[in-house]
């Protein structure tokens, strides 16, 4: 139910509505989307930033509220923790419970090794559980791994890690042939093929798709097969510090309970991590559609432990984030909505970006229309813009929404607001870490032996802006290729326990002078007035 | 929306502002929430709720993320249900009904009563989707089940403990795995494409833009 001071602005958009429906802004041409990039993305806010003082990514920037994190305080007293008493033995320790993580596990296992999880949630609470569009692999006789590569070179700007986007598209056709072996059932057509569709960027239909929840098909059969498997799982139990031996190699973590805070040792001969992504940090008080926990834990701890960053710089803002009623804020209105011809209004109901834009382009026409030309429509957060949603329906006739965006339907609905019939409020969202930590091809983290990542937290894949499609990818991928890799660790000898690096950045901190009283890894954002966990 | 309600978290009262999720009213009173929070957007059955209002003796249940609270709510958080896990051998596992039973016989004792039904926080046809695949009907359960967060609600309600979403979990991976199997070639030969990507990996950027540039799209 929209409040009374909407009104007016709601009956103009309906007004133009049938004007609007045939109408086409000009596309941008590359200066002007140049331009428009750089006064309103908010990637070129250059105050949100801040260069790293330390670390082996000295110098580069990353937004204040990450260099907040990556340069805070360790959680453990290194003195006081007693590395001789080993409350876990392992060949290979798993940070994260989301797609990445269960992946690895799975590959990892099958690959002999002994596994252990650690989630600071539960397993599954992940952003992969919320994905909705889809996942990319060129499964098609007119498609090819190099025609994937081109598209989502280009769509990252050119800026990609070639030998990691090579390994993503080359290895993509086998990650859907190894789901759907493991019972994931992508849409199919009714002859039984599976089916597939476009995605913003791509230029070959190559999106498979469970309906609109992708992701949660995919996490629930991964998660019924790590428990299949019987691999240890510690729900509620976060890696707050990496542990190295006398050579900088990764060989285990001390973990914290969520609930007593108690501190653990865990020993292993190799450590992935998979903790996703850091929507939940806010950057620049951008709402998110991220999951409870994104909060860069991963980022931080193998930063502690030497790792470098690449594209820390490059977030995706999602442009259609909800932004009305308050309760809903953030959370992702899927692009379907627009490929079904919802188009992006203005509170004066004037179309003012082209329907095809990049997310990028899209995101910074709205803050555009927001803060540059005061066009928006004033919320008590922020301001938005409407999504014309009845539009689909004026154009695919009568139960279009019901039969193609149920979900968004329902959700609304819920609201009191009938998508049908009343257009959306939306503004752009935090959604994506395009960045992350620096990896090879085998998921190898570049300048830690022994220590791999996978999924969100592992940076290069992308270059500077991901293609839809390409996330889900990404966390099979490489999830299967850091388990695979991790598991030939697990012939060597138990590696000796040390926290020496910590002391180490302690002190860099230190001689850098940098004065902070945070701890990190964050763990959990906290929407209460209380301190933090 | 202005104005205050009254809501009792686990058995206390607390006046919270009107227009909060039960979530975000819980944090708005004071808890950093570590359990019973996961996406905020109604996918993963994190914040699975009873509750009850006064003076209406019907017991509910909610995604505390996706619903606003009311006044003389009682609410308790149901973040994880103590289901017992069937382990199978995925390999050797065959996608039919008698699998089902083997590993799930309480299926055959259904009585039908539809106390899943009406519990459900998706108001999923959780009776139906069972009685699909006690008959093998793996394609219908999984449809009917898809949207189920596997909170474990309707098994807490079950007379005859039915671990009704472990059944479905089960069903919707048997369903993709025979789509699998009876549609789907074996895995691609890549090799043919390895020339062609080997050939972009060794060009400069420019050329690449250029490409890209001039791509035709299906």
């Amino acid at each position: 139910m929209y409040p009374k001071i909407f009104k007016k602005s709601i009956a103009a958009v309906a007004a133009a509505r049938e004007k609007n429906i045939s109408f086409l802004p000009p596309r941008l041409d590359d200066t002007e989307r140049a331009d428009l990039l750089h006064t309103y993305h908010p990637d070129e806010i250059l105050t949100s930033f801040l260069p790293l003082q330390v670390g082996a990514s000295k110098g580069e920037r990353v937004p204040t509220e990450l260099a907040a994190l990556l340069q805070a305080h360790s959680r453990v007293d290194t003195k006081a923790v007693a590395l001789d008493r080993i409350d876990h033995d392992t060949d290979v320790l798993i940070i994260g419970g989301g797609g990445a993580g269960a992946a690895a596990a799975i590959e990892a296992h099958h690959a002999g090794a002994k596994v252990l999880m650690v989630t600071k949630l539960r397993l599954g609470d992940s952003n992969t559980i919320m994905a909705e569009g889809g996942m990319q692999a060129a499964s098609q006789p007119d498609d090819s791994p190099a025609t994937h590569f081109l598209d989502s070179f280009g769509g990252g700007h050119f800026a990609a890690d070639r030998e990691l986007l090579a390994k993503l598209v080359t290895d993509a056709p086998k990650a859907i042939d190894w789901l759907c072996s493991l019972g994931v059932a992508f849409d199919r057509a009714t002859s039984g093929e599976l089916l597939t569709t476009h995605g913003g960027g791509t230029s070959r239909k190559r999106m498979h798709a469970a309906k609109d929840s992708t992701g949660a098909e995919i996490m629930r059969a991964l998660r019924d097969e790590v428990l299949n498997l019987s691999i240890p799982v510690l729900d509620y139990t976060a890696a707050v510090e990496l542990l190295l031996d006398e050579n900088g190699r990764a060989a285990g973590a001390v973990l914290m309970d969520m609930d007593s805070r108690a501190l653990s040792v865990v020993r292993a001969k190799a450590v992935i991590i998979a903790t996703g992504g850091a929507g939940r940090l806010h950057y620049q008080n951008f709402p998110t559609s991220n999951h409870y926990g994104a909060t860069a834990d991963g980022l931080v701890l193998a930063y502690r432990a030497g790792a470098k960053l690449t594209d820390a710089d490059a977030w995706q803002y999602h442009p259609t984030g909800a932004a009305f009623p308050q309760h809903i804020c953030g959370a992702l209105v899927t692009e379907k909505a627009r490929a079904l011809g919802a188009k992006l209004v203005n509170a004066n109901g004037e179309v003012f970006v082209h329907p095809l834009e990049t997310r990028d382009v899209t995101t910074a026409a709205i803050i555009r229309e927001c803060r540059g030309r005061q066009n928006g429509v004033a919320l008590p957060d922020g301001c938005g813009v409407w999504l014309d949603t009845p539009m689909i329906e004026s154009i695919h006739g009568a139960g279009t929404i019901e039969a193609h965006l149920p979900a968004m339907l329902r959700t609304f609905q819920k609201c009191g607001i009938d998508i049908r019939r009343e257009p959306i409020l939306v503004s752009p969202t935090l959604h994506y870490q395009n960045g992350g930590i620096a990896i090879r091809p085998d998921g190898a983290v570049v300048g830690v032996d022994r220590l791999f990542a996978a999924g969100e937290v592992a940076g290069g894949i992308h270059g500077k802006n991901r293609l839809m499609g390409n996330a889900l990818l990404d966390i099979i991928v490489f999830g299967r290729a850091a388990g695979k890799s991790a598991a030939t660790c697990r012939d060597i000898p138990a590696p000796t326990l040390s926290l020496a690096h910590v002391a180490a950045f302690e002190q860099a901190l230190n001689e850098a002078q940098v004065d902070t009283a945070l701890v990190s890894p964050k763990l959990l954002p906290n929407y209460t007035k209380l301190p933090n966990i | 929306m202005n104005g205050t309600v009254s809501i009792f978290l686990f058995g206390k009262k607390y006046q919270v502002p009107c227009d909060l999720t039960i979530m975000s009213a819980m944090e708005y009173a004071g808890y950093q929430l570590v359990k019973g929070c996961g996406c905020r957007s109604g996918v993963c059955g994190a914040c699975t709720t009873l509750y009850r209002i006064e003076g209406d003796s019907a017991l509910k249940c909610c995604l505390a993320c996706q619903t606003k609270v009311q006044n003389n709510m009682y609410i308790a958080a149901f973040p994880a249900f103590p289901f017992e896990k069937q382990v199978y051998d995925w390999q050797t596992v065959t996608p039919s009904e008698a699998t089902i039973k083997q590993l799930f016989p309480s299926v055959d004792t259904c009585i039908g009563c539809g106390a899943c039904d009406k519990i459900c926080p998706l108001g999923l046809p959780v009776k139906q989707y069972i009685a699909c695949a006690k008959a093998g009907d793996f394609a219908k359960c999984a449809e009917m089940s898809f949207a189920c967060v596997m909170c474990g609600a309707c098994a807490s309600r079950c007379p005859v403990n039915v671990p009704q979403p472990q059944i479905a979990m089960l069903a919707r991976r048997l369903f993709g795995l025979q789509m699998h199997l009876k549609n789907d070639q074996p895995s691609v030969k890549l090799d043919d494409f390895t020339y062609e990507l080997n050939c972009l990996l060794s060009m400069s950027t420019d050329e690449l833009r250029a490409l890209y540039e001039a791509r035709e799209i299906e």
